[in-house]
């Protein structure tokens, strides 16, 4: 599959993300109804669904250059947004291995992983066209790589990841590579357990989510992936949304009125999986981030008025946990001249084949 | 790397021991094996000629092997049947269906040193923790427990190393449990897998030496298998009446009468199959249910668990 990527295009300064029209067609909608609430909303990652971007286990798409120099920006800024606890190298090595045997099977024009052999000690050749690497390694010899394997692997993945130890009965977030987040901190969160890690969470706990959601994790099996989508807003189209860097995008939200917000408002998507890895027993958790701004989700008649609907009903809890308070208003605003109130189909697909 | 279940090809049977059998595996379509963990087992499927097991082993071959799977299956006297089939009945070239490779003994990787202690066939899944401990240079002790002539059974896997120690019944051979642990580094965790006697000889004597639980682990799978008496089940919402033989497991039963039971691990302790159970008194097997919800009578394991006396009635 040919992807024409947009190697010009920036998350920062000025912001010069823009997403084509297949892309927007493509876009992995969040809301199947015209109201949301936090649920146990994990579903098996199937090779396909109501969006293209499920068609492949690890999604590759015209952003891919832009993103991974997004990425090594602010690596150089923070090294500490790469995080692996020493007991997690049989789990580097897993994501490598994941990772580049499917990027290599699913996009053979951009991508190739020649193997001597599967073993730890044989030999592997990578080569990553997009971003005009070829390496020669030894698989499970870290001191072949440039730098440690997750860290390696990730700077050539759209998309955050977490790789989650599994002892106790508990899940434990040993490592990361978190440039992309939506306002948390893998620096605070890095050895956290599972139920502390999602202690901010308004709602959930309560109803009894986050229990049933680590008990069903724990017992995830090799082979049968799965995901959810998660999702907030953020005003330009930028990745690095972190508690640290929030001094440089924490402003922009009051810089919302409802003539810009078609602009500047994005819904930001998140689709989260999780794999247990083989050699490790670890869950990995690749978390891929797509933005679309309201501009954007307009143009496809049935997401922009249900995105109105969800947002003019979205729990105040929620509202205030995903930061939308101050430009909520103006967003509405925006959205409900996208919305003539008749009744929309269940479900998220865009319903339509090309854009008004 | 995704899929469920996979069919598998013998590529060599040795008898490494008298009753004991060694199998390897490989991808009947030539292809390769999904990497598997230290502490992996693998549910294979074993077609006999009037009914099917379903039987679970740990995985011997070299963790992250993709070329082959090797288990060894001892044959138990009093079994369920599947390893009696797989001593009597396999032979190089068969075709077996396996699911893919489970996990619910892996070694826990921040400890600072592992201490496994095996009682017989218990030893299988220690032999892939010693091949990855090899690997990454954690420090580690692997204790043997068995009759003295099976010492050099399990040398092709266990090479000259240092840290493995053999024991049997014989003064001056036999494993001081209390002494071992007292003389352990800060920060271990210890493994035990063995007959069920056994384990609860080494829980409990490290639980009297104040180790914390989170650095104790067992692996139960394959202990609580063996059958008992014959009894009948009612599956109250599909309308079926099961009789459940003294070879086989409740599951299995369900299962050959063409329910589809949610499982995984097949030996009481992933919780998968659990089942409102309506009437009747289960014998629990499992290490799954609290004490409150045994008392309480109304769930049971099926993969394991048994009837007490008479008839149960499942909410299946
Ligand atoms: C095991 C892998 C997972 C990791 C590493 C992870 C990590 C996180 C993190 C870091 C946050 C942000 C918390 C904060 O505000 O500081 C979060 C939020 C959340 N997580 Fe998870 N999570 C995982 C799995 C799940 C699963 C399986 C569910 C299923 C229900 C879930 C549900 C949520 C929800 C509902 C939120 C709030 C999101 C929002 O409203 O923006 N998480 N998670
Ligand atoms: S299948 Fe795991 S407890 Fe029964």
């Amino acid at each position: 599959m040919s992807i024409a990527f947009k190697p010009e295009e920036t998350f920062r300064g000025d912001y010069s993300y823009r997403n084509s029209d297949a892309a927007i067609l493509r876009f992995p909608f969040p809301f199947p109804e015209d109201k949301y609430m936090y649920s146990v909303n994990i579903e098996p990652h199937v090779r396909s669904g109501p969006s293209d971007v499920f068609l492949r286990p690890f999604d590759v798409d015209e952003h891919y250059i832009a993103e991974c120099r997004d990425r090594a920006i602010t690596l150089e800024r923070d090294p500490g947004r790469c995080q692996v606890l020493p007991h997690m190298m049989l789990a580097q090595w897993d994501t490598l291995e994941l990772l580049m045997e499917n990027l290599s099977a699913d996009y053979p024009e951009h991508f190739s992983l020649v193997k001597e052999g599967d073993d730890f000690g044989s030999r592997w050749t990578w080569t990553n066209r997009p971003l005009g690497i070829e390496q020669s390694f030894i698989f499970g010899d870290a001191a072949t790589l440039p730098c440690e394997p997750f860290e390696y692997i990730t700077r050539q993945a759209q998309g955050d990841f977490a790789i989650c130890d599994q002892r106790d009965d508990n899940l434990y977030m040993d490592a990361g590579m978190v440039t992309s987040q939506a306002d948390w901190s893998l620096e605070f969160d890095v050895g956290m357990s599972f139920m502390e890690w999602h202690g901010p969470v308004p709602l959930a706990h309560q109803t009894g989510v986050f229990e049933r959601a680590l008990k069903y994790l724990l017992m995830l099996r090799l082979g049968q992936p799965v995901r959810r989508l998660n999702w907030t807003m953020t005003i330009n189209p930028r990745l690095d949304t972190s508690p640290e860097s929030f001094p440089e995008w924490g402003t922009d939200r009051a810089s919302v009125t409802p003539d810009n917000a078609g602009r500047k408002v994005h819904l930001r998507v998140e689709l989260q999986t999780l794999w247990r890895l083989p050699r490790s027993n670890a869950i990995l958790f690749p978390i891929r981030c797509y933005l679309a701004s309201l501009d954007d989700l307009a143009r496809v008649p049935k997401w922009g008025a249900r995105l109105h609907r969800v947002l003019s009903t979205l729990p105040p809890q929620l509202v205030e946990y995903k930061g939308l308070t101050r430009y909520l208003p103006a967003a509405l605003e925006w959205l409900a001249r996208h919305d003539d109130g008749r009744e929309l189909p269940v479900g998220t697909e865009a319903g339509v084949s090309t854009l008004g | 790397m995704i899929g469920d279940t996979l069919l598998l090809q013998v590529a060599a049977v040795t008898d490494i021991a008298p009753g004991l059998r060694h199998l390897r595996l490989v991808a009947a379509d030539g292809g390769k094996l999904p990497p598997a963990a230290a502490g992996a087992h693998v549910q294979f499927v074993l077609e006999g000629a009037a009914r099917t097991w379903r039987n679970a082993y740990s995985l011997v071959s070299r963790p992250g092997a993709r070329d082959a799977w090797e288990i060894i299956v001892r044959r138990v006297p009093t079994s369920r049947g599947g390893s009696a089939f797989i001593h009597e009945q396999i032979k190089v070239g068969d075709r077996l269906v396996a699911g893919w490779p489970g996990n619910l003994f892996a070694p826990v990787r921040i400890a600072r040193h592992h201490l496994m202690i095996a009682g017989g066939i218990g030893i299988t899944p220690f032999l892939s923790y010693l091949a990855e401990f090899g690997f990454t240079g954690a420090g580690h002790a692997l204790h043997v427990c068995c009759r003295e002539g099976e010492k050099d059974v399990f040398g092709p896997w266990l090479g000259n190393s240092p840290a493995v120690a053999f024991h049997w019944d014989a003064d001056g051979h036999r494993l001081d449990i209390p002494a071992l642990l007292a003389s352990q580094p800060a920060g271990t965790h210890l493994y035990v897998c063995g007959p069920a006697a056994m384990n609860d000889e080494v829980m409990a004597a490290a639980a009297a030496a104040g180790w914390p639980a989170s650095h104790v682990h067992c692996e139960h799978f394959g202990s609580a298998l063996s059958g008992g008496d014959p009894f009948r089940a009612f599956l109250a919402r599909s309308g079926i009446e099961v009789d459940v033989a003294e070879d086989e497991s409740l599951l299995d039963a369900i299962e050959r009468a063409g329910v589809a039971a949610p499982c995984l691990c097949r030996g009481g302790a992933c919780g998968v199959c659990v089942t409102p159970l309506l009437e009747g008194e289960a014998e629990h097997r499992d290490h799954f249910l609290s004490a409150e919800e045994r008392a309480a009578g109304r769930l049971i394991m099926p993969c394991v668990s048994r009837a007490r006396a008479g008839r149960l009635v499942l909410d299946l």
